[in-house]
């Protein structure tokens, strides 16, 4: 898992986070996400901060963090790339989606761009059926692909 | 305001994969340009399913519906349509070439189709609680609240109306289980957590009419005497999110939620939950778990929820399609309900065709349709000609169809004698084209990559089954494979833990059965017979 030193900027956001959330009998998983939202991860540091200030043991909340898939505990590109990989698409050329995608940016499923720009990940079904195939960069949902359409939809994240 | 025209335009998750936001952007720009914006309103409405092409745009009060529009066509169609008063006879969707097809809403092309859930989708702006309202909203809530908790409890079990999540439990007696379980709280739990691949009919009932599953839900805590709610929506529906979102503030706002929803007394508070892509948070347990803010494992049955669920307290859950039909049902009465749809298995089911089929999308018919009227007749058949190899329904953990059942009619209750099951209503079309191993293997794959871990038999079961296939795929195979392909799926179906793990292996097994020369051909003669695998020819990429 990444270390990182945490500002105390970090810690007075993740305070505003938490007080957010006061009220609800189980916080967790609504902290988490807003802590996902802005650091596009799951930082180790702000995660033992949050333990120590809401009292959920360290070893619940890393379960929680990690049982999820949009979850990440590991630092990842700007832009996460989810290919759908279910029968719906996969019968319409899911496996070519992804292997296109994975050539254009060079990268594996699960890599980040060194540049820091893009980590394509696969996923199971985005509910988007109608337009298989699909797939979601962070919260944009694009369907109906070929391989010119991936090469005009990663044209707009470059 | 008054307007002199109305464009609505659909927004989905799906049409706007396919540009329905710069359609309406340009709408609301050429409207501003040629100055029309006091007389004529833009509006946003849900999905119209299968039976329109997508993105639509329906002009009222002329009754006319543009599909599927582009961009480019709009500024066309605000000039001569809008401004002139000439609809563009060109854009105009016709079901048969030359043949005009006007809107009179509720617009049903196909004959089989009857909608109940679906009912305002495609025809009232789901971001307005007074589009609900006009079309019946919340009547059946306050109906409800002028009578008992029995009477509504009485009616929902006389109209026979099964959960439409998968399992087709009966709701009126879980409504009442939960009812007359003991606890200090109760609680209601809607679940729109839909992950099977395949399903996407709770995405397009929240996108387009969220206020009828606020309502049902209030009706639901009426009945069975709970206060709280909350709305478990996956994280991958960000649009439906949106609108539950707008509908809750705009219902609190009516005082049809809250501490004293239209002055009876009675008291009701909604939360949204969102998840964080978990499959398994569709098994309710899990999905109790998930909202308590732990890992989506799912928990020993028995207790069920409506003895034991939120917080160890009472709770009923129930799926968004489900919801959407107790407010018909009470308005329209159970005997109504009870006369769509077959003599055990009433009602309507939303189904969703995925896969290698011409039209893609959804559709609300009565129970009892045969596949063979859903691909060929709804769907308009196989795309290219090809022929069909199997159906996929309920999505992976559902059943495997093969052609020998394409007239078998589609109910709860009568799928299980053919070893197959309706589950969601998700039917993934394939065609011949399609190397049985190939598909066997990526509904395993799915499994294992959603498996939560909680038992060994899924998780390792699964994890043993995929390697197998894999080295099936290529031209590894050994001879007694095909034998531990079925002893691991029997084993992995009898001893897993939940749900899951009882389902993942049914495809697997059936497909072993009935596609055998198939497998075998891959493990004896080290050949796909269809080329898709990969020890033969590579295969040709998508253009």
């Amino acid at each position: 898992m990444n270390t990182q030193p945490v500002a105390e900027s970090v810690y007075a956001e993740v305070d505003e986070i938490i007080n957010r959330y006061r009220e609800e009998r189980a916080p967790l998983m609504a902290i988490l996400q807003d802590v996902s939202d802005i650091y596009g991860y799951l930082p180790r540091d702000v995660l033992g901060y949050v333990s120590h200030q809401t009292g959920i043991p360290s070893s619940t909340i890393y379960g929680v963090a990690t049982f999820y898939s949009f979850f990440e505990t590991k630092p990842v590109g700007k832009y996460v790339i989810r290919i759908c990989q279910n029968a719906p698409c996969h019968v319409l050329g899911a496996t070519d989606v992804l292997a296109i995608v994975k050539k254009e940016l060079g990268l594996k499923e699960g890599e980040t761009s060194k540049n820091g720009l893009f980590t394509l990940e696969v996923t199971s079904c985005l509910g988007v059926c109608g337009v298989a195939p699909a797939m979601m960069i962070n919260n944009v949902t694009y369907g109906n692909l070929n391989a010119d359409r991936i090469r005009e939809i990663l044209a707009l994240y470059r | 305001m008054l307007y002199r025209s109305h464009v609505l335009i659909e927004m989905t998750s799906s049409s706007i994969v396919l540009g329905a936001a710069q359609i309406r952007e340009s709408f609301e720009r050429e409207i501003e340009r040629t100055g029309l914006s006091g007389e004529i309103k833009v509006l946003d409405t849900g999905s119209f399913g299968a039976s329109l092409p997508s993105p639509f745009v329906v002009v009222y009060p002329d009754n006319i519906i543009y599909a599927p529009v582009r961009v480019e066509q709009v500024k066309l169609i605000v000039e001569e349509h809008l401004l002139k008063g000439r609809p563009v006879r060109s854009l105009i969707f016709t079901e048969k070439p030359g043949m005009e097809t006007q809107a009179f809403l509720p617009y049903f092309p196909l004959a089989r189709e009857k909608r109940v859930v679906l009912r305002n989708s495609g025809f009232i702006d789901p971001t307005e609680i007074d589009d609900a309202i006009a079309c019946d909203g919340y009547l059946a809530l306050a109906q409800a609240l002028t009578g008992t908790p029995e009477e509504v409890i009485v009616t929902i079990k006389e109209s026979g109306l099964l959960g439409r999540g998968g399992a087709g439990f009966p709701t009126g007696l879980k409504w009442e289980l939960t009812r007359k379980a003991e606890g200090t709280e109760k609680y209601v739990v809607c679940n729109a957590d839909e992950g099977e691949p395949g399903t996407f009919k709770d995405r397009l009932i929240l996108e387009g009419d969220p206020h009828s599953i606020l309502e049902a839900m209030i009706i639901a805590g009426y009945a069975v005497g709970a206060h709280e709610g909350y709305i478990y929506v996956r994280a991958e529906y960000p649009e439906s999110i949106r609108h539950l979102e707008t509908a809750i503030a705009q219902a609190e706002e009516y005082g049809l939620l809250g501490g004293n929803i239209l002055n009876s007394g009675f008291a009701f508070r909604l939360k949204i939950r969102k998840g964080a892509g978990a499959y398994i948070c569709g098994e309710e347990t899990a999905l109790l778990e998930s909202i308590e803010g732990g890992r989506g494992e799912p928990r020993i049955k028995p207790p069920y929820p409506p003895q034991k669920g939120l917080w160890g307290m009472p709770t009923v859950i129930n799926n968004v399609e489900t919801l959407a039909n107790i407010p018909p049902i009470l308005l329209h009465g159970a005997g109504w309900f009870k006369n769509i749809g077959t003599p055990t298995c009433p009602g309507t089911k939303v189904f969703t065709l995925t896969g290698n089929v011409n039209n893609l999308g959804l559709i609300e018919v009565p129970m009892g349709i045969t596949l063979r009227d859903l691909i060929y007749e709804v769907g308009g058949g196989i795309r290219s000609g090809h022929g069909l190899k199997l159906v996929q329904t309920g999505g992976p953990s559902g059943g495997t169809m093969t052609p020998d059942l394409l007239d078998v009619p589609m109910a709860y209750d009568t799928l299980p004698r053919y070893h197959s099951a309706l589950g969601s209503g998700a039917l993934t079309v394939i065609d011949d084209t399609h190397c049985i191993v190939d598909i066997v293997k990526n509904f395993c794959e799915f499994f294992l990559h959603e498996s939560c871990g909680k038992c060994t038999p899924c998780r390792i079961g699964n994890k043993r089954v995929t390697e197998i296939l894999d080295r099936i795929a290529s031209g590894k195979g050994e001879v007694d494979d095909l034998e531990k392909l079925a002893f691991l799926g029997e084993h992995i179906k009898r001893t897993s833990f939940c749900g899951l793990g009882q389902a993942a292996p049914n495809p697997l097994l059936r497909c072993l059965e009935f596609f055998r020369e198939e497998f075998e051909a891959h493990i004896q003669e080290k050949h796909c017979p269809l080329h898709v695998c990969r020890m033969n020819h590579p295969r040709k990429m998508i253009s």
